[in-house]
């Protein structure tokens, strides 16, 4: 059950990622369409990760393309907001809330600007959506986890793209966390925004999204979360792994093989 | 006492220059320093300010001249050579960074002394001098020197007021750098020749054994006081500068002295005072922070004690010997007496004789510790499962850092019980 949709705002074609010549993801073909909030499910060493970080050129690719927008991703860097996993930066960084999320402004401003005051408006109003506005002098490194995740997200807030990649925001989160993003996501959602979320947790999942996509190691599912989240399909995604391919995998990296005989660009 | 004098009053203008261009050099590669140390690739900066040594040598070999210009281009070849072969090597084999640094860092060292014993020994008399880049001289930092290092040092402050923010970004996240379209790659490749050139220009005073101490110790140390970059990057110049000062003096006085040596001694003194002195994250303050909390523990000990007796008495306000508190509970005499007689000057205790009595507001202070103690059993038991006969250990602790806001949730949450799971009555 892959299901392709016409004008999608994310579109990745023959999509191929490896770690150190493993392929941890294999011929990704995947549109998503716009204004919808988008889970990423799989399990641990699935490639969810692997696959919005690719989708954001974090990564290099063995083979294939990512096209937002119907553009390469360097068109289009002032519409797409990236929110990283919060264990990936150093919190014990010499900078308070506000710094950090006036960061999300620095895309707008240009190389060597200094934040204007519009640009500081803009983050003040980015950490009220959050609930943080009383922590905009907070050191980040006095941060609870729930709070850095909230941090994060109102930096991409002020980014005030038009589609929002997220690595995992409610991991380690508390309820209250949890609750206050995902509403926080229903507004952007709802305002027209593409949400793409990495999400752990099969529970929540069928609640939160409209669209999800299963994912292990290949894409198993794309779709309404109705017709996605099956007995079948699930099955497919968690039940047994596929020795076979990781086999192969690990063969490629043993013989210092490529994953395709031409490179990508 | 006189030599301190002369030097500053600064009435020669050869000390003026040398102290000017130290103080330059010491703050340029400091404030570069903090972003490498914030990069995490504090080793770096040491590989690179190795590398530099065979760079000078070649330089002089090939153009036969000290011009600083020319010996300057030479070590920023060679300490770039040394961080492209360091990311070659972490990228295209399995050996890890910290073994590429510390392979990088004597190949190339090693080459370097190589050359500069070949010099010496080759009878050149222009060669006299080469040898300080091994260890520094600040006093020799004249005439042309001056003029070349210092407008170095000056172009690097003004790059990272420049690049401040990409900077920043880049050392605290360098993944969202790249995907609002930062080239982080060119950034990078900034930072690195910053660095380069912080160490070209700190070898004049400190030689290139020495040199990560100044790109990475007024850093550390200032990180200590801290937590805006804005003044970290303020406080390590000003370190650097210091420690750039004395550097100049000393060369000044004991001019068979090497500089670098005392230099990196006094920033390293800087360094160890920081670490422990500085409030907050230095150990002094964290020493005392422990202390306070055992105090605090003690203190509330007691006033426990005391309100328990009197809840079991059903008799607040009568005396209590010091024998009947110690038999319900052990704590070393010494203590419980200091402990009391603090209590006593805070006004939460009274003594007649030898037994001591509770006031009121000693009263009320114990009847909130004994409070959290029944409310947080209760809390852990409802909440966690526990067994009634686990919680009073945990309930121990946590009764002395519960706060008053964290006290009313409690209450809230449990619906204001009235008895505790051993079925004590809650105050």
């Amino acid at each position: 059950m892959i299901l392709q949709v016409d004008n999608p705002v994310v579109e990745v074609h023959d999509l191929t990622v490896s770690y150190d010549r493993k392929p941890v993801l294999w011929g990704i073909d995947l549109t998503l369409p716009a204004g919808a909030l988008v889970g990423v499910i799989g399990p641990n060493g699935a490639g969810k990760s692997t696959l919005i970080k690719a989708m954001m050129s974090l990564l290099p690719i063995s083979s294939g393309y990512v096209r937002i927008f119907d553009q390469p991703l360097k068109q289009v860097y002032n519409r797409i907001s990236y929110v990283p996993q919060r264990e990936s930066v150093d919190w014990d960084f010499p900078a308070s809330v506000f710094d950090v999320v006036l960061m999300g402004r620095y895309g707008n401003m240009g190389l060597f600007k200094r934040p204007r005051k519009a640009d500081k408006d803009a983050a003040m109003e980015a950490l009220e959506k959050v609930g943080m506005q009383s922590f905009a002098n907070r050191q980040i490194s006095q941060l609870s986890g729930g709070q850095q995740q909230r941090v994060f997200l109102a930096r991409a807030l002020a980014q005030n793209a038009d589609i929002y990649f997220m690595d995992e925001p409610f991991a380690g989160v508390d309820i209250a966390t949890e609750t206050a993003i995902i509403q926080l996501l229903r507004q952007m959602r709802d305002q027209g925004k593409t949400v793409i979320v990495v999400h752990h947790d099969l529970q929540s999942a069928s609640e939160y999204f409209d669209w999800v996509v299963l994912l292990n190691m290949r894409l198993v599912a794309s779709g309404p979360t109705d017709k996605v989240l099956t007995q079948e399909l699930l099955e497919q995604t968690y039940g047994g792994k596929l020795t076979l391919l990781s086999k192969v995998g690990d063969l490629l990296r043993r013989q210092e093989f490529p994953a395709r005989e031409t490179k990508v660009k | 006492m006189q030599e301190f004098l002369e030097f500053f009053s600064f009435a020669d203008a050869n000390i003026r220059y040398v102290t000017l261009g130290s103080v330059l050099l010491a703050s340029s590669s400091a404030v570069v320093g903090c972003f490498t140390l914030l990069r995490k690739r504090a080793l770096v900066g040491d590989a690179v300010a190795h590398a530099v040594l065979p760079g000078v040598c070649l330089a002089f070999i090939l153009s036969g001249t000290k011009n600083p210009f020319i010996l300057l281009i030479g070590a920023f070849v060679t300490g770039w050579l040394s961080l492209v072969t360091i990311d070659f090597i972490t990228s295209r084999s399995r050996i890890k960074e910290d073994t590429a640094i510390g392979l990088v860092l004597s190949v190339f060292f090693g080459i370097g002394i190589l050359l500069l014993t070949s010099i010496q020994h080759s009878g050149n008399a222009a060669q006299s001098g080469l040898d300080k880049f091994l260890f520094g001289k600040a006093a020799s930092l004249i005439g042309e020197d001056l003029i070349t290092f210092s407008v170095v040092a000056v172009l690097l402050l003004l790059v990272v007021i420049l690049f401040y923010k990409e900077l920043t970004l880049l050392c605290f996240d360098e993944a969202y750098a790249r995907t609002i379209g930062y080239p982080v790659r060119a950034l990078e490749l900034l930072l690195t020749t910053l660095t380069v050139f912080a160490v070209v220009v700190g070898i004049q005073a400190v030689g290139v054994v020495l040199m990560a101490a100044m790109l990475i110790t007024p850093a550390a140390a200032a990180r200590f006081w801290t937590e805006n970059l804005k003044v970290m990057l303020l406080l390590a110049a000003l370190i650097g500068a210091f420690s750039g000062i004395a550097g100049a003096y000393v060369s000044y006085t004991a001019p068979a002295m090497p500089t670098g040596p005392w230099i990196v001694l006094i920033v390293s003194m800087i360094a160890i005072f920081s670490f422990a002195l500085a409030p907050g994250r230095g150990w002094v303050a964290r020493l005392l922070r422990q202390r306070r909390n055992r105090t605090q523990i003690l203190e509330e000990n007691l006033l426990k004690l005391l309100y328990q007796l009197g809840e079991l008495k059903q008799d607040f306000y009568t005396s209590r010997s010091l024998s009947e508190l110690l038999e319900r509970r052990s704590i070393p005499k010494g203590e419980a007496i200091s402990g009391l007689q603090k209590l006593k000057r805070q006004g939460y205790v009274k003594r007649d004789h030898q037994s001591w009595t509770l006031t009121t507001e000693g009263k009320k202070r114990g009847r909130r510790v004994v409070r959290l103690h029944r409310l947080w059993e209760l809390y852990l038991t409802q909440y966690l499962h526990l067994a009634a006969d686990h919680v009073h250990e945990d309930a121990e602790t946590i009764e002395h850092i519960i706060t008053p806001e964290l006290e009313k949730r409690l209450l809230e949450e449990l619906n204001y019980p009235d008895l505790d799971p051993h079925s004590a009555r809650i105050p």
